[in-house]
């Protein structure tokens, strides 16, 4: 229960909380570490889907040759097509460093420009994965059918998820800045969203050899 | 405060022109990671027998060095690894460790599971 005397100090404090968020650059989060909370805290969670990605890639590694029937990674896997796939992912996380570059240097066009080019680029590489599940469905693969689909899809599905929610992330980034909310001071909101895009990539990295070439090369 | 500002200052980011320099290594790895296994399992091998023969042995173990390095390139220069504070490295230097333990964990569990289903016939 507030006292006199506590309702006379909150006072003060709550015009200053107000006047902290009026603030025209409320960029600046005062911390005990020399680094905004929301760049460690993304670091963090990058840090827990490690784990999450590691334990999916074992267990993919660990029934891998395990299915009693196929089809298997030999009979439906196209190394064109996830070449590509590849490819996309690899270049948009560039064009979101592009990006970044120009929402650092206050380049509105740049920003523009490049921040595109990664969403079409995601939206890209979820289309690819969509038309690569059907296919397999109808191919005979489906989510039971044996231990590799049951891995397979599990993986790549919530690797997908991570690219989907990516890909939406960048988009608000992108209608923000379409509409000139994406000053030079506010980059890091761009920043924390590359990060998360560039951990996708990296895992993508681990899971085209892994998944792929090293189950159709054994 | 006037730490924060000097982290913020020290945050020298590469150039555009490093930026093109990376992604043209990370195609070029990608393109040599399926050349590998063109010529060790795939078009390329029955072209290339001697090829396929020196470096099938090694497939697996190629593979993941390309691939350690392309993770590498990606996490120093474009998640700015390499020009940003240190404890953000140390907490994805840890996260990676910690994930690999549970990789190799699992895969030993697994391994000497089989291997004591084989010998006795029973899990």
């Amino acid at each position: 229960m507030p006292t006199p005397h506590n309702t006379e100090a909150a006072a003060p404090m709550t015009t200053a909380v107000l006047d902290h968020h009026d603030a025209p650059a409320h960029e600046e989060h005062h911390t005990s570490l020399p680094i905004d909370n929301r760049k460690l805290a993304i670091w963090t969670f990058i840090g827990s889907e490690c784990l999450f990605f590691a334990s999916l890639i074992s267990t993919f590694l660990v029934y891998r040759g395990q299915s009693l029937k196929g089809p298997g990674p030999k009979d439906i896997f196209s190394v064109p097509l996830v070449t590509f796939g590849t490819g996309i992912l690899l270049f948009s996380s560039f064009f979101v460093v592009m990006a970044l570059n120009g929402a650092q240097e206050g380049n509105r066009k740049k920003l523009i420009t490049w921040l595109s080019l990664t969403v079409l680029s995601g939206c890209f590489f979820v289309g690819m994965q969509v038309y690569e599940f059907s296919h397999f469905y109808h191919e005979g693969l489906g989510y039971t059918t044996n231990l590799f689909s049951s891995s397979f899809y599990t993986l790549t599905g919530f690797h997908g998820t991570h690219v989907a929610i990516g890909t939406l992330w960048l988009a608000t980034v992108l209608k923000d800045a379409i509409k000139g909310r994406v000053p030079k001071e506010k980059a890091l909101n761009l920043e924390l969203a590359a990060l998360y895009w560039h951990f996708v990539d990296v895992v993508w990295i681990i899971i085209f050899p892994v998944v792929y070439l090293m189950s159709l090369g054994s | 405060m006037a730490a924060h500002a000097a982290a913020h200052d020290e945050q020298v980011h590469a150039t555009s022109a490093k930026y093109i320099q990376i992604a043209v290594v990370l195609f070029a790895l990608t393109a040599l990671e399926v050349l590998l296994y063109e010529a060790c399992f795939g078009h390329l091998k029955a072209s290339m027998p001697g090829l396929a023969a020196a470096l099938g042995p090694y497939f697996v173990q190629l593979l993941l060095i390309l691939s350690a390095f392309k993770f590498w390139l990606v996490a120093m220069f474009y998640m700015h690894l390499k020009f940003d504070m240190k404890v953000l490295s140390w907490v994805f230097g840890f996260s990676l460790l910690i994930a690999a333990v549970v990789i190799l964990a699992l895969i030993a569990l697994f391994t000497y599971n089989r291997t004591l289903w084989w010998f006795t016939g029973k899990w």
